[in-house]
């Protein structure tokens, strides 16, 4: 608990500070860096004005973007017709980045967890990418990407309304946008999955997964994205290319509030719980990494020379990251490990995520070293000190892997790539957005979590928790 | 009767089980057990956890004889599962009151 307001307290003090230090510095004095440049009724225009050669993957395309100031930016005024390459593109990167998380992430997962849980965890993924494709296109989609606040967007666009087989997002169809956008919103708390592993109850899960997308995911992802995102219009923008803040940080720090609310494992401590079936585990960081690059080359919107430099970051960071947990693990317990290695790659991508599209391969290089590192530590010196039983360290790999990458993503963006100058005052905007998250998120999940243990219990009974949860929750085994 | 109990490194199931073929003992019971005397376990790591583990797989072979044969299936066992290092396992005989064939219903010798 002490270390729950701990935790809140210093994201706070980030946000604060960094929003007293944004009025002390002068805007960027780069034109167009942070204004759109159309922002027309975003997404109800049947064809937006401006091109999306994205940077930060906006969402309604009608806005300019930091990356587009790139010197080969292509901004053209006139309205943008639909561009097979590009929509061919969003579709495979769509489908790479499901993959992600089906079976990708529940290979990746499955395989770390007790045998007597394996399918429960596996259950929880593939039913929050059933959910989530519902509820985002009933109303998530519209809250995170349609025009209303600077915090949240309207519902202009609930059932995917107006989205006609015409309609169109910069040079893609909407609705090859929308379920693009939908992949992450399945992935996001389908990762948070990892900090409850092994004793939520499953009814209570899916109510938490509902009220979070709702009332977490889509309002950052706005702050983010939208081009009215308050975030989306800070001096300078908030550089996220494909989701430091809005996936990763957020489902970390969801993830850490839940283990602390949960509570420990029965056992923790005490018991030994290794993984059941590394195999699976490989198996699955294997889907992730290749997945990746719909996550970060997709985010380009387009196939062009942008996504190429971010598939090439996403690869060089995921390796780097590899071979950077690997030795320090190796240097520190006197092993290198399969879990090691894979985790260092998944931190890698990780890190890389909010950066992929506006370093060049020499940041990718020090974003993975770095990453692989620091998660490393997430996951064991930091997991100590924090007391909670993250189980499978959401926090430990995507919350700080994240942070990291946000805050690096500040100091090596490159100006030939995307048209930012990296330095103090790009930093600070990092900062504020890994700030806002951070506390926003963590509240909001707090109390989330709260009102469902009022109601309906957040954990199973310990019987159940010690028979397994494949048995107790679904009354199914493996042998 | 009696009821030879034998707790031997996995890798030397093999040997044990050609040597009894070679005297002329042709029914084993093998189960996977696990256990420890003498001999150290190893360490596991995964991530930050680090797990001590004691027990070790071994092979738990029972073969059901007649008095007169006990001291060769000794002799036969200790032999084919030597290897000289700390745990290469134990024997342990004890007394078998009844045996029974399932399929013919016969018993005592002639069903072991």
């Amino acid at each position: 608990m002490k270390k729950i307001l701990v935790a809140l307290a210093l994201g706070s003090v980030f946000l604060c500070s960094t929003a007293l230090y944004a009025d002390d510095v002068a805007p960027v004095s780069v034109p167009d860096l942070t204004a759109p440049v159309a922002a027309v009724d975003d997404v109800v225009a049947d064809t937006p004005v401006t091109t999306t050669v994205v940077t930060t993957t906006t969402t309604t395309t009608t806005t300019t973007t930091p990356a587009e100031l790139a010197p080969a930016a292509t901004t053209a005024p006139a309205e943008p017709a639909l561009d097979s390459g590009n929509t061919a593109w969003m579709l495979a990167s769509t489908a790479l980045v499901l993959l992600m998380t089906i079976p990708g992430l529940a290979l990746f997962y499955g395989g770390m967890v007790r045998k007597k849980n394996v399918l429960a965890t596996m259950m929880q993924t593939f039913t929050i990418t059933a959910l989530m494709t519902v509820l985002w296109t009933v109303v998530g989609y519209s809250l995170a990407f349609t025009k209303g606040t600077p915090f949240i967007g309207g519902l202009d666009r609930m059932f995917l309304n107006g989205i006609g087989v015409n309609t169109l997002s910069g040079t893609i169809p909407e609705s090859v946008f929308a379920i693009f956008q939908m992949t992450f919103a399945i992935i996001t708390p389908a990762l948070i999955c990892g900090a409850f592993a092994e004793r939520m109850k499953f009814s209570s899960m899916l109510v938490f997964m509902t009220l979070w997308s709702l009332l977490v995911y889509a309002p950052i992802t706005h702050w983010v994205w939208a081009s009215d995102g308050w975030l989306f219009n800070y001096h300078p923008a908030i550089l996220d290319y494909a989701g430091g803040t809005v996936v990763h940080i957020n489902a970390g720090v969801a993830g850490l509030v839940c283990a602390f609310m949960l509570g420990k494992r029965v056992g923790y401590g005490r018991e030994a719980m290794p993984p059941h079936n590394l195999v699976l585990t490989l198996i699955g960081a294997s889907m992730l990494w290749v997945g990746w690059f719909g996550f970060n080359a997709g985010s380009a919107l387009a196939a062009d020379g942008r996504a190429g430099m971010a598939m090439a970051t996403t690869q060089i960071a995921a390796a780097t990251a590899a071979l950077s947990w690997m030795f320090a693990e190796w240097f520190k317990k006197g092993s290198p490990s399969v879990l090691g290695i894979t985790s260092g790659a998944v931190s890698g991508l990780v890190a890389i995520t909010p950066a992929a599209g506006f370093v060049d391969p020499k940041g990718a290089l020090i974003i993975g070293l770095v990453a692989g590192v620091l998660c490393y530590w997430g996951a064991t010196g930091l997991k100590r000190f924090l007391g909670a039983d993250d189980s499978l360290d959401a926090f430990g790999v995507h919350g700080i892997g994240g942070a990291v990458g946000a805050i690096l993503t500040g100091l090596l963006v490159s100006p030939a790539i995307a048209g930012v100058e990296p330095g103090m005052s790009q930093v600070i905007t990092q900062l504020t957005g890994v700030g806002a998250t951070v506390a926003y998120g963590a509240v909001m999940t707090f109390i989330i979590l709260v009102v469902i243990d009022l109601v309906m219990d957040l954990r199973v009974p310990e019987d159940d928790e010690r028979l397994g949860l494949d048995l107790s929750l679904h009354r199914e085994r493996v042998e | 009767m009696k009821l030879v109990t034998a707790i031997v490194k996995p890798f030397k199931v093999d040997d044990v089980r050609h040597a009894l073929a070679a005297m002329g003992v042709h029914g084993i019971t093998a189960t996977e057990v696990k256990g420890f005397g003498r001999q150290k376990g190893h360490t596991e790591l995964y991530r930050g956890s680090e797990y001590v583990v004691d027990f070790l797989p071994k092979v738990k072979l029972e073969i059901a004889t007649d008095d007169d044969a006990v001291e060769a299936i000794i002799n036969a066992i200790s032999t084919s599962a030597h290897t000289g290092k700390i745990g290469d396992g134990k024997i342990f005989v004890t007394s078998l009151d009844m045996a029974i064939r399932i399929r013919t219903g016969e018993t005592g010798s002639s069903a072991i």
